[in-house]
């Protein structure tokens, strides 16, 4: 590829149309706690590997909701299971479970 | 909704403009970047059209990239600015049209600072004195020439030679219309439909056949930006806007661009080149870019001049595959053919075979 002394930022725009109704309907099947969560970043503040890797539950719902389907995955991968999300979540969301759902019905495309 | 309402509001971004006798000032860049555009439309307006426009080989820049660069104060621009309509007032005209939009949002922006502050005028008008020996009256009229062009839009439906259809389909074209930030971002009341609905381009578009393409980014500033693009380095700026553009608009499949800025053709046009080579990607049908078009050279298309007379062989993204859509004639030896035959050279073909 071709350099011109400048570089292309990808747009952050946020596209609400790409936000998957039935994947999400399915999420909420599998674990109703999803909707439970207040998006307070306990589970990140309190994560064992967030030093090290990007691994956030809060972030990755979000990015759901925002149809950025992608992102969220790249946030959830990195997760080690360790449990720590689940002793601190206020409304004790089933952490864990949450994370391999969205693992695997969002990794499906 | 209250329909009276939303007539009132409607109403308040129309513009009633003059019939005729204007004086038609140039812009600086277009005439490099779109070499036929502004001939194009004093042919259409003074030929087709038998209208008084009339232009005068002493004037000058606004000013407006040095302005807008911060190359030169206002007052500098504004000087500059008077002595051009002390040059209308010297050939008897009252009604002022400028080709290039940073012209016409610098000239609204300098007779409203005049309104707002009269002792600013009459500062103006002391250095103008000073500078030039002239004196100026402001126009009656201000308007940009995408006005013009709007307003006889059925007239030139009327003569039109080509729609903005397509022959083997039948069906519209889908066009993506453009309008530069400083038709009326800056003064919504000074032009057609305001900032939120400006309706210049989509009035032509829908005059003359083709279908206007509604999406996210419409309204999104094509990059060009001055200083974004003047610097290189901060060029990324400029690009990444027009990316931003590209990738709302591609899902919506569009035919072609038209816009009436100086800038805005200019880089919807290159930087589809420059994608193409840093991402390997385009966003035309059939792998090949969009074309980009001025309101001019398409106005020219619809009455049925010659391609290559509107200098569409200068544009970056090839507009051949539209030609064909329109079912447009033209010569492939004489792309590269200027006055008399001459060889205008060939450019260099980019690694995207597509554009």
């Amino acid at each position: 590829m071709a350099t011109f002394g400048y570089s292309l930022t990808p747009s952050s725009r946020i596209d609400l149309c790409k936000f998957n109704q039935e994947k999400w309907n399915r999420l909420v099947e599998l674990e109703s706690d999803v909707l439970k969560c207040m998006a307070c970043g306990s589970c990140t503040a309190s994560c064992t590997a967030g030093k090290f890797t990007r691994t956030s539950l809060r972030s990755a719902i979000l990015y759901i909701q925002n149809g950025q389907e992608k992102q969220a995955l790249e946030l959830v991968q990195s997760c080690l299971l360790c449990g720590k999300c689940f002793m601190v979540c206020p409304r004790a969301i089933n952490t864990r479970n949450l994370l391999l759902s969205i693992n695997k019905i969002y990794s499906v495309k | 909704m209250i329909y009276e309402g939303k007539q009132k509001i409607w109403s308040d971004y129309q513009k009633d403009i003059p019939d005729d006798h204007y004086f038609y000032v140039r812009s600086c860049i277009r005439q490099s970047f779109f070499p036929a555009s502004e001939q194009v439309f004093l042919d259409i307006t003074r030929n087709r059209l038998k209208k008084d426009f009339f232009e005068t080989e002493h004037h000058t820049t606004c000013g407006g990239i040095a302005y807008h660069s911060d190359a030169i104060p206002q007052e500098t621009a504004m000087t500059i600015i008077a002595r051009q309509f002390a040059l209308m007032n010297k050939y008897g005209y009252e009604n002022y049209v400028c080709s290039c939009i940073t012209s016409f949002g610098l000239y609204t922006e300098t007779l409203e600072t005049w309104r707002e502050f009269p002792e600013l005028e009459a500062k103006i008008k002391e250095k103008l004195w000073e500078s030039c020996k002239l004196e100026f009256a402001k126009p009656k009229y201000l308007a940009h020439a995408s006005d013009i062009i709007y307003k006889f839009r059925n007239q030139i439906a009327q003569q039109a030679k080509f729609k903005l259809i397509n022959k083997k389909t039948g069906e519209p074209l889908r066009v993506v219309e453009h309008i530069g930030c400083h038709y009326a971002k800056m003064f919504p009341s000074k032009g057609f439909g305001g900032a939120e609905y400006p309706y210049v381009l989509a009035g032509m578009i829908e005059a003359w056949g083709g279908e206007v393409i509604d999406y996210p980014e419409r309204r999104h500033c094509c990059g060009f930006g001055f200083r974004q693009y003047l610097v290189q380095s901060n060029r990324g700026y400029s690009l990444s806007n027009t990316h931003k553009k590209f990738e709302s608009m591609e899902p919506f499949k569009p035919d072609m661009i038209i816009t009436n800025c100086p800038g805005c053709p200019y880089f919807l046009d290159r930087w589809q080149y420059v994608i193409s080579e840093m991402e390997g990607k385009t966003y035309g049908q059939d792998g090949h870019g969009i074309p980009v078009f001025t309101y001019e050279e398409v106005a020219g298309l619809v009455l049925g001049y010659d391609p290559w007379d509107l200098g569409l062989q200068v544009h970056q993204v090839s507009v051949e595959p539209l030609l064909d859509k329109m079912g447009i004639p033209y010569d492939p030896a004489k792309k590269y053919q200027g006055v008399n035959g001459k060889d205008l050279g060939r450019p260099e073909l980019p690694s995207c075979p597509g554009l």
